[in-house]
């Protein structure tokens, strides 16, 4: 178990192995993505409440998720780097910064065009879940504008490591506050999900497993690239592009 | 590590506090020499304060219900002012490797240097909100507690911001990079602060947003130093 790990830890292992998963995770994600949209999208019944507008659900719910699992992984890998030097795991928290900021951007899109029919406006200040996910918009803008502006990537690694932990504590804070905050203000944006009948809960299911298997490729593809561009000096990736196969 | 050459040292070597008294000194006397460091936030706080009035106009309903919270933006911002120059001048003339040298814990002398900048930046905003918050209307009773969440809120706006200001130090894009780091972790002493602040002013009961923001104050007091310490050592390496 611990070899394997640690030779998952080496850089031109990981980037033949990758190679064997990435598809195999993206292939498998586009085709539950698929069956769970069409489920969501044409399936499932209207909502009595909501009508056809609610199945927005079956994009935001999964992006907001990821947001806030690609945070965590940024923040934990970022911890193993610092902790144990391993220098793929900053690769790997290089890799999750933007993708988490893309997923969060969804999330409050979707959010905003769910809420122009539901609340009757595109923004709305008083709700905490956006207030916190605006907020951690703005820790991954932070986050990539540290890593951007350090020439040096293993100082860059490290600050970034140092700033995502911070991050991560405050997050926990962040979101009382403004959970807080809002219950102050009374927002008229009191909506509590009830119990959803499985017809609509079961796609959504699959939708977030796609999501995340979706993910998952696309963060092993810009790992890939991420130890490429950080290895172009060794040996093993020199081999590799002059060897007969190519770079693949 | 310090214990080890305190017991193998040849001479002996000072307590702990003895370090944090020392650069808190330091810092005192720097700042001053030159008051326009400490001076120049203060106005930016006063400026700030007039600009709200201007914009958003001077009914006094309109300011009684906006004061608490554009004095604190303003000490949000004015704070973001002065922590810029919190390890930069350090950083320029080779003294801040002395103190990442230095056989004292590196976590106290980072203390003892945001303590001198609560004291120059912190404290002295504290002093002068109650005068603008006077134009704005804002009843004598509400005054004390607004000092008292600026007072309690600086102290960890401070210890937070010497985390970014650490991680920044050497970059020469640091002031905007700064900000971006520091204001969104900065929100919540924000929210507690001016909301605190306007319950008070509305007569409800202020003592969540206090309790809240005096806990937020222990906890960057106590944790704060060490991540400053580690983003230093990781700036300077």
């Amino acid at each position: 178990m611990w070899k394997w790990f640690h030779q998952l830890a080496s850089p031109p292992h990981f980037y033949r192995i990758s190679l064997l998963i990435a598809p195999w995770l993206g292939v498998s994600g586009l085709i539950l993505v698929a069956y769970g949209a069409w489920q969501g999208l044409f399936v499932v019944p209207m909502d009595y409440q909501q009508g056809d507008a609610f199945r927005i659900i079956y994009v935001h719910v999964p992006s907001a998720y990821l947001s806030m699992m690609a945070y965590m992984i940024m923040a934990t890998s970022g911890a193993i780097g610092l902790i144990w030097r391993i220098k793929l795991s900053h690769a790997v928290a290089a890799a999750a910064a933007p993708i988490g900021a893309g997923f969060t951007f969804l999330a409050l899109c979707t959010g905003s065009i769910w809420g122009r029919p539901m609340w009757g406006t595109w923004w709305e200040w008083g709700d905490p879940r956006m207030m916190s996910e605006l907020i951690l918009l703005f820790l991954y803008f932070g986050y990539m504008a540290l890593r951007s502006s350090i020439d040096d990537t293993t100082k860059a690694d490290k600050a970034s490591a140092v700033l995502a932990l911070v991050g991560i504590v405050n997050v926990v804070i962040v979101h009382f506050s403004v959970e807080w905050w809002s219950s102050l203000h009374q927002g008229q944006t009191v909506f509590k999900k009830g119990t959803m009948d499985a017809d609509m809960r079961i796609p959504l299911f699959i939708m977030l497993i796609g999501f995340t298997l979706l993910f998952g490729s696309m963060l092993l593809r810009r790992i890939r690239t991420e130890v490429l561009y950080r290895e172009r000096r060794t040996r093993w990736v020199r081999e590799m592009i002059l060897s007969p196969k190519g770079g693949t | 590590m310090n214990q080890t050459s305190l017991s193998e040292g040849p001479r002996e070597i000072p307590g702990i506090f003895f370090g944090l008294g020392a650069t808190t000194k330091r810092d005192l006397l720097l700042a001053w020499k030159r008051p326009g460091d400490v001076l120049n936030p203060l106005f930016f706080f006063a400026m700030v304060c007039t600009l709200f009035p201007l914009a958003v106009g001077p009914s006094a309903e309109q300011l009684e219900f906006s004061g608490p919270g554009v004095l604190w933006v303003a000490a949000l911002l004015a704070t973001l002012l002065s922590l810029n120059s919190l390890f930069i001048s350090d950083f320029e003339d080779g003294s801040l490797d002395q103190l990442l040298v230095s056989p004292q814990p590196l976590p106290m002398l980072v203390l003892g240097k945001t303590l001198a900048h609560w004291l120059t930046s912190g404290l002295p905003l504290v002093l002068v909100s109650p005068i603008l918050a006077i134009t704005y209307r804002m009843p004598l009773s509400v005054v004390g507690v607004m000092m008292l969440t600026l007072g309690l809120g600086t102290i960890s706006l401070s210890l937070l911001g010497s985390i970014g200001a650490a991680l920044t130090v050497g970059l020469h894009r640091g002031t905007a990079l700064l900000s971006l780091l520091i204001l969104p972790l900065a929100m919540p002493i924000m929210i507690l602060g001016a909301n605190a602040v306007s319950l008070a002013a509305t007569n409800d009961i202020y003592s969540t947003g206090i309790w809240a923001l005096g806990a937020y104050a222990i906890a960057s007091l106590s944790l704060a130093p060490y991540a400053t310490a580690a983003a230093l050592r990781i700036s300077n390496e």
